[in-house]
């Protein structure tokens, strides 16, 4: 059965969330890849305000092809989450609790998400087309510089995800492979 | 001698940028249909319905089926007796240009790799030139994720390592790579040549339809005793477990030195694209 969830998410919500748990996101998420990651953390380190609320945000990976005429932003599947491994800590001791992307984590992030309650969720890698009908808006918030790597917030609705690695550090990329073979 | 001219390469190479990235070629929807009836975790089922309903969004509303709309690998192969009236390097760029610029794809190509400022029109496309008997142009545009590009890799065994190495590194690199490059993945392995020629096999095997196996019986059977093995992993589709973690492995080869035994593993994700037009 899908959890259905709201974004910003609180660390409430975070706790009653397990890997291997399907979800529909709906809310408010800002997207976010390695080159807007180095800025943000750039400008945290330097004790200065970020251009986005941190506080339990969620932040999607992702870097969509541009909007066609009539779409309100055009394909938008994940990105490898492994290259924001380094920026990601930083983030979540900021009050991050959510992270959507594909693919391992390092054990920083993994003992940051433990530490200060946060998630990572896995949206399926190479659905764009898909994951696009979920969002519907999508508005530039800064680095717009960075063409399709810049930060926008989005509006979705049942964004569909499954939770990877949860606060407690479970991770279906163990979890699951093991149940699996163990069927054989 | 048989003239073409070089607008007629950008208007094809366009053509190619925008239908590469929005139909995923036949023999690919194949084995994911194959993949979704012969799969039997819960899980895997629900993704394969998933990237079946993708591709079928992707198709019908000619909208890319990744937003990673990749690097453009353009292959030429090039007729000895065609004359090409202009430059070919810049038919092709514009092509790309056009393609990505009127097919709202995206645009990936940074233009030095340390300094990372973004080219805006995912020029310059990757261009790989054969000259081949005849007088037509062959042109296959690919566009390349990185998710999976950044997930290859490329290793000079020695001969004593022999098969049992090969089979062993091609096992790593699947094993490694894990969830990061989408699967189900297509595995292209080139054995053989130079260092950078055996990268370039591996490359083009990813271009070969996966409805074929390798001409020779040998590597025909590699080809499917490593999808069995590879398989057998348990990572499944998007590493979440399951039976389908590779759609396909294609081997190509080619006479190498004495002393060396290069093997280059390139991992392409089930959004293995490619499209091809000849002139
Ligand atoms: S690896 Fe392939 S499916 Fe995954 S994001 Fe990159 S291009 Fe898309």
């Amino acid at each position: 059965m899908e959890k259905r969830i709201t974004a910003p998410l609180t660390k409430d919500v975070v706790k009653t969330l397990k890997a291997g748990d399907s979800c529909l996101i709906s809310g408010v998420i800002y997207t976010a890849r390695d080159a807007a990651h180095k800025r943000l953390v750039e400008l945290a380190e330097a004790g200065k305000p970020l251009p986005i609320d941190v506080e339990n945000s969620v932040i999607y990976y992702v870097g969509p092809t541009p909007a066609k005429p009539g779409q309100a932003i055009g394909s938008a599947g994940p990105t490898t989450s492994y290259r924001m491994d380094a920026y990601s800590p930083t983030l979540i001791k900021l009050g991050e609790t959510g992270m959507i992307g594909k693919g391992k984590r390092s054990p920083e992030v993994i003992a940051a998400m433990k530490e200060c309650g946060a998630v990572y969720f896995g949206a399926i890698g190479g659905c764009g087309a898909l994951l696009s009908s979920c969002i519907k808006k999508a508005e530039i918030v800064c680095y717009e510089d960075l063409g399709a790597e810049a930060v926008r917030r989005l509006e979705v609705e049942d964004l569909p995800v499954v939770v990877v690695i949860d606060a407690e550090g479970n991770n279906l990329y163990e979890i699951g492979r093991k149940e699996y073979l163990e069927t054989l | 001698m048989r003239i073409i001219m070089s607008d007629k390469i950008t208007e094809c190479v366009k053509r190619l940028c925008i239908e590469a990235n929005c139909v995923l070629p036949a023999d690919i929807r194949k084995r994911i249909d194959e993949a979704r009836a012969a799969e039997k975790w819960d899980v895997a089922k629900g993704i394969l319905d998933n990237i079946i309903i993708n591709y079928g969004i992707a198709e019908k509303g000619m909208q890319p089926i990744c937003q990673d709309t990749g690097m453009a690998c353009v292959f030429l192969e090039i007729g000895q007796d065609l004359h090409i009236e202009g430059s070919i390097e810049d038919a092709v760029n514009e092509g790309v240009r056009q393609g990505y610029g009127d097919g709202f794809l995206r645009k990936s190509v940074v233009k030095d790799p340390l300094d990372r400022v973004n080219t805006k029109d995912n020029t310059p496309a990757m261009i790989y030139y054969d000259i081949v008997p005849g007088d037509k142009l062959k042109i296959t545009v690919a566009p390349k994720g990185f998710g999976s590009e950044n997930m290859s890799q490329i290793k000079m065994l020695k001969p004593s390592d022999g098969l049992e190495g090969v089979k062993a590194f091609v096992q790593k690199v699947v094993e490694e790579a894990g969830p990061n490059p989408c699967p189900p993945i297509v595995v292209g392995v080139g054995i053989g040549g130079t260092f950078d020629k055996a990268a370039l096999l591996a490359k083009k095997a990813l271009m070969r339809s996966t409805d074929m196996r390798n001409s020779n019986p040998f590597y025909a059977n590699l080809e499917k005793e490593l999808l069995e093995k590879i398989n057998a992993s348990g990572i499944g589709p998007q590493g979440f477990g399951g039976l389908t973690t590779a759609l396909a492995v294609n081997i190509e080869t080619m006479p190498t030195h004495i002393a060396g035994l290069p093997v280059a593993v390139n991992i392409n994700c089930h959004v293995t694209r490619h499209m091809t037009e000849v002139l």
